[in-house]
This record gives structure tokens, C-alpha cells and sequence, in this order.
């Protein structure tokens, strides 16, 4: 099925099976890795992007409902020469390590931070509720979420 | 695939950033599962939903025809070796005439798209012939029990007699039997990679894995190819905690490759991500410890029963260590450990982040608080008279030669604030125990405190010489020096590259290094596992350093200067019959403090604060040290409340992360972290790993803390809401399981005539 | 797999009927998961995203109708006079998930954990159904009648649910292993009605269905002091009220908790709603 979308602000038009996902789109029909496939069941947030603007897990998103609407992903953030405020201060803060919850982790952290720019512990607590990070414990992801805040706009 | 360099100053004891940071925030680092080439096909395994059957018939027919599938194979079109394993080659690559766990491949098919092979592999008619499973660890000892294997259910028993138990005279003796349940790695990134054949007739294979060489040990075999033609490139790992360490999709990927002409991916979903890897296995721990009056251990006696599942994976490693350190970080004179693992019908277990510590340190630390408990005495005093250090001797009669400086860890841990009182009315919501489902507005709230002390060993034990290669480059630069990196190592999110980096920072002085992709063209770095990278590749790295110092100190730099350098730590010896000898590199120790408060109705629990102080040695990168404290804190967590994987009857219940539950933001605490830095001696820059050693001591530390608060018992792991409120009654045994009659210490494949162990070979070869 | 993707109400109620076999999808968080395991794989989707009349709610006097396309997100933000709702909205998954996640779909697929329905029973709700026939309401206890089963005909859509905006009170809890992304082990719903002076509790996850607890409501009706909004209800009305409230629940044991252990939430959380709304009603709070 012909779905004809806006990835990243270009225009695009894919051939996909109709019970593909959107993050299958993204990684297999448009390249965009970024987005990660950790359980395909909306549980972890690794694939989390925006569909028109809402924060989605893209593994849930049928594709064919992608038809006639604007995807963001984590590829859209920092302008190719700089980094994402947010980006910036998950390094600064060590909140990467094995970096696969990163991308939705990060998309997760823009999105609460472009709706409210001075969260507390408990909201980015609940605003990151969805996204699953085996590796850091969550203490360095808070850290880098007020660090980002903290960031002059 | 090659890490981006990072032109920031950053040597030895900075928080330098990731040099493989900015790809991972950008999404444009490459997983396993993001791999892809030109003309790939995707590879889908079948799998048995059988615990124990044979395989009568296999029709492939209507499999084959179907539409984008390009092949599909089964044990039959193996073209050499059909076995695989990181102990002994005991592990069917596709299931011959039997199927020995749930989940078992049994076949695997290559096609255009993955819905292709999915429906293929649905094709496919399997005859099963459903044989009665074991899947019951005590049951296994039964000499009526179903064999998993010919030569019986014992994989593996350790014999450790230490002074002489039975006249050790004690005023106060405490008993305890302990559980813990199977735990589940958990590592977002899936089983992964891509398989390419060469024109060599060889393949190419770039994989989400630990350890290169081991891998490419087993996988050629299974090839008929030498191993010069099995070339392997790391692919980015999301996450390992040792289930990377076993092969998982390599040698299936690589045999499509080559059976079709084509690249293959493979990438497992999560509920197959369950099936197709080892997981921790699942102890049960009867221990006695003897004390005097004034609380100094005179005797501990354990009985240790784990289960390994239906092959032998790493365990025969795992039940020495979990043997070796049974008895705690404490001096006890008399100590008798005897510790067995078996086969069941299970899926395999093996090595999970801790090793088989985590189990017995929540053993040890039960059964002392509990003895604390009987003496009338602070639970901490009471480590702090026994813990061990320098120059003590453990149950193995090694003496401990490294630093060892426990009783400073518990001092500080016992320094550190606790967090403050909070009023239990007013809050939001979600603060309460039971977080989003609005379960409580402050209702029979109860706070607890829950200590736990524990240690582990580093590198890998019983004589092996598990060595690691290092090759580092300098050359001139248009902007000064440059510095590269050539490793086998695994990097999967500790840090390990930007360590490596701060290392060649310090020593050579030069700012900008790259770390170059991990291939097999390099020599084995040993497995990142064992909390052993750092000492170990970090050993190699200074050594290469020091060599092209050396070079350096004589003529400027015009050509590049490239050396490379192969660490090995001392020596350790096996066990003889009385479970004696030096089977360990070096240790390390760790103390936590758990507070949690428990909704004492429901069984809901919000843990307020873990305090964490680790013994490391010499801290490269604080930032990267108090991260692996935090993560590992956050998994021992985990196994405290909440991770369980549920077995049926050999069948896993909750293979999704709906129902396998891993602590979310809204679970963790904040975690607070001090370093104790007490230089190894005869290590590298006197570090020691710190890995796993807060996955080792969390798990007690929170149990304990749920104890303090419900007054329950709890001796098992996790301890779940039904637990907590009472429902569920503490487990019962029936007493110790029996010694199993064995030949010797080592594991019985060997004894049966199956050869040595894999790394065995390994051993054989390097020296 | 088809895709037949539809603009209008009107367009998909055709659709629905030309093709009872398609599965209506608006957010996927359920269907998707099961495509995605390989465990689904139904001849056509009918998607119903873009379906303006259903992603909307209105409140004439005191009626109150929600279409079946509102998410969770939505029903959070903007029904936030109907509390035990907005506590439920806020149980459900995370914010990814409340963003797609629609009230249509709890009903649609009538799953005894769907965490709105236990609110829909407490309210009284009524489902909206249409089709190319027309338009019917039915009681909630009538459309769901087992575990993932409803009366809906093959070629009806769920429009919507209705309910009497209740006067007073009521509050919404589930249990759940960790502090988020849960699946209900047990929750249940309480709702005041002050001008009725009656009392609804509904039970979910712990039946085959959502269920109310009929001998509790009436015990409770009994025992508030209706007439004096200050005072609060005695201990032992109280644990009365939870014991009743456990003897309705009919729990199974499975992989998510014990039967034994549901009935025993359920008791928990029933005291302590009655609690907590009648000390909202004192407050002032609805």
C-alpha cells in the first residue's frame, strides 16, 4: 500500500505491507534506524517519535495511518552541526551507556521539556514512565532532563 | 561502525565523555539489529514449544514453497560439526532427533522479508513425539528423574571443606533456606547481526556479542571452515549482562549466508529474545552459620543447588564462583560448601551479571541478619567483627593478597545520611508505593532499612588465562599526535572504549583517540563479562603505552609508532578434592543500603534511597564508575520485587516485558554512591572491575529492607505483593537436596568422555 | 492485508458493512501488538484515525457523551470534572500510549483489565453502537458480556459511551506490581451519588467481565452519612464494605498475580476508596 508522509520535514512516498508499523516504515523503508525495536509492543519507548506533534511508540502506529500526516524522530533533533540541548546533556551528564534506549529516551525527554520547561524529579519521573533504560538506573537520565532545562533557549 | 573521536581533554580520573557518545544520542550508532546490506535476505528460527520431545518427522515442503524463501534448513543440512558451546560443545546449533527445552531450535529459514521467513517457519511440520521433562531442580537428583542428558543430571558438583566443621564449637547457630528466582538479562538490544559470504568461501559476520573469539571458536567448527575464514566485526551492542556471551543467531545467520549466496540478518524479537538466550539461574540455599557469643563466625556450612537448564552453557563456572564465595566476605575458620548444578528441561541458564553472587550473597546476608538478629546485635557490627581483609583466608584456604577493604566500605556505608522522613499524607499520588495506579493516600505506609555486604572475584578463575590483546598506534596528525586503538573488546555501554581512551590520553599525552572497530583480525581481548575489561584490556592498553614511550623517549614522532601488547593476570590454580587452591584473580567488595517504605496492606513497595559504596580499586572515570553502580544497583533491584521469569513445566510464562517486569523510572530510587579507591596491587593503574558488584549485594539489600518493614521473612527473591502482605507463605523445603556421588570436581561431561571444556581449549591453545 | 482507510463516520460505518472481516484500528495499541508478534494477521484493518465524529465529547446538561476516538491523553487534559476517569486515564501505559490509546478501544476490545471500563460501570454507562442500520444504546453490563467478548454485530462500530454526569464524588485505583506501565491485577471504581444517595463500586480484572459489587453498594448506601457531610464512616463500616466488595470479585489465579491476592486488593482498595470519597465530599471536592 502506497503511503505518501512527512518524515523529518521531507516529503516522502513508501510501498508498505498494510500491517506494518510505523517504525517499520521508518527503519526499513526509509533507513531511519534511529528509532529502535527493543519489544514491539509499546512497552520499552525505544521507538518513540512524534506522529502530527503527539509522542507515540512508533511500533504501534499502524503505517497506513502515517498517510497524510508529519513524523518526527530522533534524527530531526540538533541541526547536523550541533546537538539537541537535550542531546548535549545526556553526554554531559553521563546518562548514555549502551545507547539503545537513547534515541526514545531523548524524544521522550524534548517532548516534556517543550510542554514544560522546569519539571520536577516527579514529573520527568512520570513523563518518562514509558521508556525503559536497562543500563543507568534512571539516576544520570534525571540529572541530564534538569541539566537540559537549566540550559539558557 | 567506527567510533567517532572525541577532541576533548580527558585522561585517567576525568569523567570524559563517551567517544561513542554523539552517535548514540543522534540514533546514527549502528546495533546489531540496525544492520543491513544489499541483497540481504532475513533469517527467522524455529523453535520447539516442547520441554523434552523427539523429533519423529519434519516435513519442510510446504516451507520451502513458499513465496520469497530462499532456504530453509534443519539438522540434516548441517555441513559439519552440530554442536556448539562456551563450556562443552553440548548445544544442538538446530535440534537432532530431540528437543531438550522450550524454545530449542529446531530450524531456521531465510527469505525476502521477515514476514516471508516468519511464515515459512509456520510451514513447517514438526512430528513431535512429547517425551516427560524434568524441569524441577531437586527432582533432577532423583535417581528416577528423566536424564536430560546420557550421562545423568549432574553437570557439575564442587566439594569446598575448609578447618573442620564438625567439631567447630559455636554458642549461637542460625539456619536458613533460601530462593531465588530465574532473572532475565533484559538487554533492549536484541539478539542481532548480519552474516555476509565471502568470495573466500568464508563469511563475514558483524554481531551484537562479548566475547569475538570464543564466538568464532564455535561458529567455524560448525561451518566446516578454519577459523581464518570466519571473520567477525562487533556490531553495536544494546546491552549484554552476559547474554551476549553464549552464541545466539551467529552460526544460524552464517549458515544461511553461505547455504543461499546472500547476506543475512537475523534479529530476534523480545518474546524469542527470551527463548534465545541463557538466563541467571534460579538457587536454592540451605546455610548454617556458627558464631560465638560476641558474634565472631566460627563455622558455615552451605548447600547450594542451581539450576542450569538443559545445556551446559557457562555453568560449570557459575557454580565455582557461587561456591567459592558462599560462605561471604567474612573470616570463618570452618566452612563446608557443597554446591551441584544440574540439567533440566529448562531454557538454559548461564552467565547473568553477578555470576552466581547475587545468589548465595542473598543466602550469606539473610542467614547473617538473621544471626545478627539471634545475638541481639547491630547488623552491621556484626559484618564489620568478621569482614575480611588483607591477608585473610577464605573457605578455599586462598589468602586474600589484594586490597581488600571492607571494613572501611561498611564504615562509610554506615556514614551515609539517610534520607529524610516524609510526612505520609499530602502527596502527589504517584508518590505513594503502587505509583500511577492511585492506589494510596498515605495508608499503612511503613518504612524499612536493609543492609547488605557481599564481594565478588574478577577475571575468570580456576587456572584459566583469560588474556587480553591490545594494539595502540600513534602517528603524526596535521593538528599534533593522534592516537588509535585496536582492540577485540567489547564495548556494550560500561564505558569501556572512553576508559581505554583516557588511558592513552594520560600515558601518551595525546588528546585526539580513536577507538577502531572490534574484529577478530585483532587478538582475543577475553569476554567483557567478569568485571574484567578494565584490568585487563585497560592492562593491555598500558602496556602497548609503555612500549611506545619507550620509542618515543628516542626520536620525534615522524613515522607512526604501533605496538601491541598481551596482558595476562597472575596465575590462579583449579580446586583439589577438599575444594582448595588460589582459584581467583582478585576481589572486589561492595556494601548497600536499601530504605524502602512498603504499603504494608497491599504490598506495594517505593524504595526511597539505595546507598551504594564500592571497593574500586582506582576510579578511571568517576562519571562511568557511579553509572555501572547505579545500573547494577537498578537489576539487583530488580530481582528483589519484581523480575521473576515464570516456568511451567519447562514453558517461560512471561516472555514479554508485559509480564516480564523491569524497574521503570517510577521504580528506581535515587541511588547514591561512594567510591572507596584502595589501589590493586599488581593490577593495572590498581583498578578493579566494577561491573557487577552492585548487582551482587542490591537484591539482599532491598530484601532485607522489605524485612525491616514488614516483619516478614522473606526468603525468597523477589519478594512479590503476595509475599509482602502475607498471602503467599515463606518457601519450605524439605531439607538440603542430597549430594550427588561424583568422580571429581570437575564438570562430569569431562569425566563422561566428552572432552574438555571449550575453555579448556581455549587454555590449551594460548598458552 | 488490506487497508481501508476511513474519512468519515459515514464512510466507515459503510466500510464496516462491507467488510465485517476488516478490524477497526484507531490508536493500535492493542491490535498492533498482536500484528507485531505474528499472533494477528486479520484480512483487512478499517482504520478509523481519521474519523473526526468519533474524536469528540460533549456534556448537555447532565449528559455526557465521549466518543470512542478519544484518547487517554485527551480525556486527561480536557474531562477533568470526571475524576475517577482522569485517574484512570493517568493509570493507563505512558504518555506514548495515552496519546493513541482511545476509550473506543478499551470497550472495543473488552478486555476485564481495560482500566476505563471499571469508571463506565460505576457511571452506568451506556455504550453507543452504529452501523449502516442505525444507532443503538446499550447498558455496559449488556454489551460486554465475557472476557475480550461483546454484543457488537459485525458490521457495528463502537460510537461512543454516554452517561448521567454522576453528583458527587468518586475515585479510581489499580494495583500493579511496579509503579507504572501495569496491567491491572485488581482495580476498581467508586462513584458518590449525593442526590440519589446511592453508591457504585465496580471491579475489574478480578471476573470475567468488569463487574459491580451489588451488596457492597447497598451496605454502603446504608451506612453514609448521608445527611452530614463532615462526618466519616466508622472502621468497622468500613472493612464491612471491603469484605463485601471482595465476596463479588470471582478472581482467577495467572501469570500476573493470585486469585487469592486479587480479592484481597480488592478489599484494600474498596475501604480505602469509600474513604477517600467521602473525605473528598467533605473537602468540597467532586
Amino acid at each position: 500500500m502506497l503511503i505518501r508522509t512527512t518524515v523529518n520535514g521531507r516529503d516522502c512516498e513508501v510501498d508498505v505491507w498494510p500491517g506494518a508499523s510505523l517504525l517499520a516504515l521508518l527503519r526499513d523503508e526509509l533507513g531511519l534506524s534511529g528509532s529502535k525495536n527493543a519489544c514491539e509492543q509499546g512497552e520499552c519507548g525505544s521507538c518513540s517519535a512524534w506522529l502530527d506533534g503527539e509522542l507515540v511508540c512508533a511500533c504501534l502506529v499502524p503505517a497506513v495511518q502515517a498517510d497524510g500526516a508529519a513524523v518526527r524522530t530522533v534524527e530531526s533533533l540538533g541541526d547536523g552541526e550541533r546537538l539537541h540541548a537535550v542531546q548535549d546533556a545526556f553526554l554531559a551528564a553521563g546518562a548514555v551507556q549502551c545507547g539503545f534506549c537513547t534515541p526514545g529516551m531523548v524524544v521522550a525527554a524534548v517532548d516534556l521539556l517543550e510542554r514544560d520547561p522546569a519539571p520536577t524529579d516527579e514529573t520527568i519521573r512520570e513523563a518518562l514512565a514509558g521508556n525503559l533504560c536497562r543500563c543507568t538506573g534512571y539516576q544520570k537520565i534525571l540529572d541530564a532532563v534538569h541539566l537540559a532545562a537549566a540550559e539558557p533557549a | 561502525m567506527s567510533t567517532t573521536a572525541t577532541p576533548t581533554v580527558g585522561g585517567i580520573g576525568t569523567s570524559a565523555r563517551r567517544v561513542d557518545g554523539i552517535p548514540k544520542v543522534t540514533g546514527a550508532f549502528a546495533y546489531g539489529s540496525d544492520l543491513d546490506a544489499e541483497n540481504s535476505l532475513w533469517g527467522f528460527t524455529l523453535r520447539s514449544p516442547h520441554a523434552s520431545a523427539r523429533i519423529r518427522a519434519i516435513d519442510l515442503a510446504a516451507a520451502r514453497r513458499g513465496p520469497g524463501v530462499a532456504a530453509v534448513l534443519i539438522a540434516d543440512d548441517l555441513p559439519a560439526r552440530r554442536t556448539f558451546g562456551l563450556e562443552f560443545c553440548d548445544q544442538p546449533v538446530l535440534a537432532d532427533g530431540v528437543v531438550r527445552y522450550t524454545g530449542e531450535p529446531v530450524a531456521v529459514v531465510a527469505a525476502g522479508t521477515l514476514e516471508e521467513a516468519r511464515q515459512a517457519a509456520a510451514a513447517i511440520s514438526v512430528d513431535y513425539e512429547p517425551l516427560e521433562p524434568v524441569t524441577d531442580m531437586e527432582k533432577a537428583l532423583r535417581p528416577d528423574a528423566p536424564r536430560v542428558h546420557d550421562f545423568g543430571n549432574v553437570l557439575r558438583h564442587v566439594h569446598i571443606v575448609h578447618g573442620d566443621l564438625e567439631t567447630a564449637e559455636a554458642d549461637v547457630w542460625v539456619e536458613g533456606y533460601y530462593e531465588t528466582a530465574t532473572q532475565d538479562q533484559a538487554a533492549l538490544g536484541p539478539e542481532a547481526g548480519l552474516a555476509v559470504p565471502a568470495s573466500d568461501g568464508g563469511v563475514d559476520l558483524y554481531v551484537a556479542t562479548q566475547w569475538l573469539h570464543v564466538d568464532r571458536q564455535q561458529i567455524a567448527p560448525c561451518l566446516g571452515l578454519p577459523e581464518e575464514r570466519v571473520r567477525i566485526t562487533l556490531a553495536g551492542v544494546g546491552g549484554a549482562f552476559g547474554s551476549r556471551e553464549d552464541v545466539h543467531m551467529q552460526i544460524h545467520a552464517s549458515l544461511l549466508a553461505l547455504h543461499t549466496g546472500r547476506p543475512v540478518r537475523m534479529s530476534y524479537g523480545r518474546e524469542e529474545s527470551f527463548h534465545g538466550h541463557v538466563h541467571r539461574h534460579p538457587s536454592r540455599t540451605w546455610i548454617r552459620y556458627g558464631a560465638t557469643r560476641d558474634g565472631h563466625l566460627v563455622a558455615c556450612d552451605v548447600r547450594l543447588l542451581l539450576d542450569g537448564g538443559a545445556y551446559a552453557s557457562s555453568s560449570p563456572a557459575v557454580i565455582v564462583n557461587a561456591s567459592t564465595l558462599a560462605a561471604g566476605p567474612y573470616e570463618v575458620p570452618n566452612v563446608r560448601v557443597e554446591g551441584t548444578v544440574v540439567y533440566t528441561n529448562t531454557p538454559p541458564c548461564g552467565a547473568m551479571r553477578g555470576f552466581g553472587a547475587p545468589q548465595v550473597c542473598f543466602a550469606y546476608e539473610s542467614a547473617m541478619d538473621a544471626l545478627a538478629a539471634e545475638l541481639g546485635m547491630d547488623p552491621l557490627e556484626l559484618r564489620l567483627r568478621n569482614a575480611l581483609h588483607t591477608g585473610s583466608v577464605l573457605p578455599t584456604g586462598q589468602v586474600v593478597t589484594g586490597s581488600a577493604p571492607v571494613r572501611e566500605v561498611i564504615e562509610r556505608l554506615a556514614a551515609m545520611p539517610l534520607p529524610p522522613e516524609e510526612p505520609a499524607s499530602g502527596r502527589d499520588p504517584i508518590s505513594y508505593p503502587g505509583g500511577a495506579g492511585n492506589v494510596g493516600r498515605g495508608e499503612s505506609l511503613r518504612r524499612g532499612i536493609g543492609y547488605a555486604v557481599g564481594y565478588k572475584n574478577i577475571a575468570y578463575s580456576e587456572g584459566f588465562d583469560d588474556a587480553a590483546e591490545a594494539t595502540v598506534t600513534v602517528r603524526p596528525g596535521p593538528d599534533g599526535p593522534v592516537a588509535s586503538i585496536r582492540t577485540a573488546a567489547v564495548e556494550y555501554g560500561q564505558g569501556l572504549y572512553t576508559v581505554l581512551a583516557q588511558i592513552v590520553r594520560s600515558e601518551l599525552g595525546v588528546e585526539e583517540v580513536v577507538v577502531e572497530p572490534a574484529t577478530t583480525e585483532s587478538g582475543s581481548a577475553g569476554s567483557t563479562s567478569a568485571s574484567r575489561q578494565t584490568t585487563m584490556s585497560g592492562g593491555a592498553v598500558l602496556g602497548a603505552c609503555a612500549e611506545i614511550k619507550q620509542e618515543l623517549g628516542k626520536r620525534p614522532l615522524e613515522e607512526p609508532i604501533s605496538r601491541t601488547f598481551t596482558y595476562h593476570h597472575r596465575p590462579t590454580t583449579e580446586l583439589d578434592e577438599n575444594g582448595q587452591g588460589e582459584p581467583h584473580v582478585a576481589f572486589a567488595f561492595a556494601a548497600e543500603r536499601a530504605v524502602v517504605e512498603v504499603d504494608a496492606e497491599l504490598g506495594l513497595v517505593r524504595v526511597l534511597q539505595v546507598a551504594a559504596v564500592q571497593d574500586a580499586g582506582r576510579v578511571l572515570n568517576p562519571q562511568g564508575a557511579t553509572g555501572q553502580v547505579e545500573g547494577g544497583t537498578a537489576m539487583g533491584l530488580g530481582l528483589a520485587v519484581m523480575e521473576e521469569l515464570q516456568l511451567e513445566d519447562g514453558n517461560i510464562r512471561n516472555a514479554s516485558f508485559t509480564d516480564y517486569l523491569i524497574p521503570t523510572i517510577l521504580d528506581a530510587p535515587p541511588i547514591v554512591t561512594e567510591l572507596v579507591e584502595v589501589p590493586e596491587p599488581g593490577a593495572p593503574l590498581g583498578v578493579k572491575g566494577v561491573g557487577e558488584m552492585a548487582t551482587v549485594v542490591a537484591t539482599s539489600a532491598v530484601v532485607a529492607a522489605l524485612r525491616d518493614a514488614t516483619g516478614r521473612m522473606l526468603n525468597r527473591a523477589p519478594a512479590t505483593p503476595e509475599d509482602l502482605v502475607g498471602i503467599r507463605l515463606p518457601a519450605t523445603t524439605a531439607g538440603p537436596a542430597p549430594v550427588p556421588d561424583v568422580p571429581g570436581q570437575r564438570a562430569i561431561p569431562e569425566y563422561a568422555g566428552l572432552g574438555l571444556g571449550q575453555q579448556e581449549l581455549m587454555k590449551a591453545r594460548e598458552r | 492485508m488490506e487497508a481501508l482507510l476511513a474519512r468519515s463516520l459515514e464512510e466507515a460505518l459503510a466500510l464496516r458493512a462491507a467488510h465485517p472481516e476488516a478490524v477497526p484500528v484507531a490508536g493500535g495499541t492493542d491490535l498492533m501488538v498482536a500484528v507485531n508478534f505474528g499472533r494477528a494477521r486479520p484480512p483487512a484493518l478499517l482504520d478509523l484515525s481519521r474519523v473526526q465524529e468519533l474524536r469528540s465529547w460533549r456534556r448537555e446538561n447532565g449528559a455526557v457523551f465521549v466518543g470512542a476516538g478519544m484518547t487517554f491523553a485527551r480525556i486527561g487534559r480536557e474531562l477533568g470534572e470526571f475524576r475517577p476517569l482522569v485517574e484512570a486515564a493517568r493509570s493507563v501505559g505512558s504518555p506514548q500510549i495515552r496519546s493513541r490509546a482511545t476509550i473506543g478501544g478499551n470497550v472495543g476490545t473488552a478486555s476485564p483489565a481495560g482500566d476505563a471500563i471499571p469508571v463506565l460501570a460505576a457511571y452506568g454507562a451506556a455504550v453507543v453502537v452504529g452501523s449502516t442500520r442505525g444507532e443503538r444504546r446499550e447498558a455496559w453490563d449488556a454489551f460486554f458480556i465475557g472476557p475480550k467478548r461483546t454484543t457488537l454485530a459485525p458490521d457495528e462500530l463502537v460510537l461512543g459511551v454516554e452517561w448521567q454526569a454522576p453528583d458527587g464524588p468518586g475515585s479510581f485505583a489499580k494495583v500493579g506490581t511496579r509503579n507504572a506501565m501495569v496491567i491491572a491485577i485488581a482495580g476498581l471504581c467508586l462513584q458518590l451519588d449525593l442526590r440519589a444517595r446511592t453508591v457504585r463500586l465496580a471491579l475489574g480484572s478480578v471476573a470475567p467481565t468488569v463487574v459491580r459489587a451489588p451488596d457492597a453498594e447497598a451496605f454502603a448506601a446504608d451506612v453514609v452519612p448521608w445527611d452530614d457531610p463532615e462526618r466519616g464512616l466508622p472502621e468497622e463500616a468500613a472493612a464491612e464494605f471491603g469484605r463485601l466488595a471482595a465476596l463479588a470479585a470471582r478472581p482467577i489465579d495467572d501469570v500476573r498475580g493470585s486469585a487469592a491476592y486479587r480479592r484481597h486488593a480488592v478489599e484494600v482498595l474498596a475501604r480505602r476508596a469509600l474513604r477517600w470519597t467521602l473525605a473528598d465530599r467533605s473537602a468540597g471536592a467532586c
